[in-house]
């Protein structure tokens, strides 16, 4: 699906924007692909660096495992929470049918 | 007297003498905005009732505080300025809102503009249409948190919250020539704030002077169980060792921010600072930070990939926009991708599909992993400046604020005017922004310190140091 010299053309745009959940035009699809281009040339100076046994950062504190007391605390009502959803319907959240 | 003109720290003490009431605050604001917001909308949902007769007790008095749109207020509406949240009223209030509540601050109804989820450097990316510059109309107001720059600036409000991704705070405050703290990651808790970049994202005040700073920061600041990336770290109260002088103090120089492509006019501004620092005691050495010139291509790759994951909860199933069926076709992921294409903006759009790329499989380690790596590079050059010196002084941004609709067009231009401030988000330190001056043009220049891991107190000490000693954060816009 993804075309092997990582240049981001259309069909790849595309494929992408079908993983996001986000519907694209023509005209829409076809700017992405040249603006990402540009910006993923730019962002290709990464490649410039040696980074080797370097460790990742996924946090910048090295915080670990926070853990609380395994304790009952109040919580949002669920009719609250249903409050903000567009469709609902008795305790539940309303999609559109997934199974025929 | 015109209240709105006022600090926080002085109507609090007029509110403790008892000459005026926070009422008298808030109509004041009331009748400011009334009269130029048309103009500069700062402000978004400009029909949310004001409570004049709000009173309260505690160490606020009463005082009103701007919070921008994508931090939640309870039953009030917070919608990041995006079509996708449309009428969403949050069922809860985010910590900082808590905090600054239990000390008697009121919760300005009218919201603060901002650019679309905080993706921006201009608001311009909002929904409700860009701020303007209150210096100059015709110039952006910076972003993401622009409306709330905009409204300290223009006297639309006393202080405000901002949000800091790659510098949502500071770059607007000095384009507005206000006051812009980003605190450490993990000083402030994130609860009640709608993710963007969750190993990035901070709250901060924008105010305007720097004793503003430090008094807002030492309410919202402490530990919170409902953030679990929050420290448990005891909160000084950052007002005490303000006026402590700075003999003595080291600041670094970094070269790689004094380069081609630096206005000259914000250039001279920021040599003038540096010598009423010296006059003060400080002493100045360059230094360098050599992976400066990959923080922002970092910044992209990890800010949209942790994007496109938190902005994957707008399905229009549990809250906002929902798009029921497109041409016929009303399957559950036709109603996902038509929610998303009509909800999102262009910059949202763009960035979610980047960060989708950069995680995709065969992409992920070339982009994601690689951006992570270099990031741990980032950190370690300020943590060798930092066992050396005490603090970093930048511009806040390579040029003043630029004309509106002179980048939207080029999104890499863009991003590229974060170039001074994203790193401190990648290292997670704290920094802030301070006026310095205007350039030929009459737009207010910024000047950001930057310290090291909960070194808030130095930096607040240095900035007030400096600001005590110019005259900057005392001009006011002609509006």
């Amino acid at each position: 699906m993804i075309s092997k010299d990582k240049s981001i053309d259309i069909k790849t745009v595309n494929y992408i924007a079908d993983l996001a959940r986000i519907a694209l035009s023509q005209e829409e699809a076809e700017i992405l692909s040249h603006q990402l281009k540009e910006i993923l040339d730019f962002i290709d100076r990464l490649k410039e660096i040696n980074i080797e046994d370097m460790p990742a950062t996924t946090h910048i504190l090295e915080v670990k495992n926070v853990l609380r007391e395994d304790i009952l605390r109040p919580s949002i009502s669920s009719a609250k929470v249903l409050d903000m959803a567009p469709l609902k319907k008795d305790n539940f959240f309303v999609v559109p049918k997934i199974i025929e | 007297m015109e209240l709105n003109k006022l600090t926080a720290h002085q109507l609090l003490g007029l509110l403790k003498e008892g000459v005026i009431k926070s009422s008298d605050v808030i109509l004041a604001l009331k009748e400011r905005i009334d009269v130029i917001d048309s103009q500069i909308n700062a402000y978004v949902r400009k029909n949310e009732k004001i409570e004049l007769s709000y009173v309260q007790n505690g160490p606020l008095q009463g005082l009103p505080v701007a919070v921008k749109d994508n931090i939640c207020t309870l039953d009030l509406n917070t919608e990041c300025c995006s079509k996708i949240l449309e009428g969403f009223k949050p069922p809860y209030d985010a910590t900082v809102i808590s905090k600054l509540k239990s000390q008697g601050a009121y919760i300005f109804p009218l919201k603060t503009n901002m650019d679309e989820f905080a993706f921006g450097s201009s608001c311009e990316n909002s929904c409700f249409g860009p701020a303007h510059n209150p210096w100059n109309l015709e110039y952006v107001c910076g972003g993401s948190s622009g409306g709330s720059a905009a409204a300290v600036a223009a006297d639309e409000a006393i202080f405000a919250l901002g949000t800091d991704t790659g510098g949502s705070i500071r770059q607007p405050a000095s384009f507005c020539g206000v006051v812009g703290l980003k605190p450490t990651y993990g000083r402030v808790s994130r609860y009640g704030l709608i993710a963007f970049a969750s190993s990035l994202d901070v709250i901060g005040p924008i105010t305007k002077d720097v004793y503003d700073s430090a008094l807002i920061l030492s309410i919202i600041s402490g530990y919170d169980p409902y953030d679990s990336t929050c420290v448990n770290l005891s909160v000084p109260d950052f007002t005490q060792n303000l006026s402590k002088d700075i003999k003595g103090i080291k600041i670094a120089l970094p070269k790689e921010y004094f380069i081609e492509g630096l206005d000259k006019d914000v250039e001279q501004n920021i040599k003038e600072a540096i010598e009423v620092l010296k006059k003060l005691g400080a002493s100045f050495t360059e230094v360098s930070l050599p992976h400066t010139k990959y923080a922002v291509a970092t910044y992209y790759i990890i800010a949209t990939a942790e994007a496109s994951s938190n902005l994957a909860r707008f399905d229009g199933v549990q809250y906002g926009l929902r798009i029921n069926s497109f041409e016929g076709d009303s399957s559950l992921l036709q109603m996902y991708k038509t929610t998303r294409a009509k909800g999102f903006g262009e910059e949202a759009k763009r960035r979610i599909i980047l960060g989708t790329f950069a995680l995709a499989h065969g992409y992920y380690e070339a982009y994601y992993l690689r951006a992570q790596k270099v990031r741990t590079l980032i950190k370690k050059d300020f943590e060798e400046v930092f066992k050396e010196f005490d603090c970093i002084l930048t511009p806040t941004s390579p040029t003043a604020a630029f004309k509106i609709g002179e980048k939207i067009r080029e999104p890499l231009k863009m991003y590229l005017s974060d170039i001074f401030t994203i790193s401190a988000n990648l290292a997670g330190i704290p920094a802030i922004s301070v006026p310095c001056g205007f350039t030929k043009k009459g737009l207010p220049v910024g000047l950001q310190f930057l310290a090291g891991y909960f070194r808030e107190d130095m930096l607040l000490q240095v900035a007030y140091n400096y600001e005590q000693n110019t005259i900057w954060h005392k001009m006011k816009p002609k509006i």
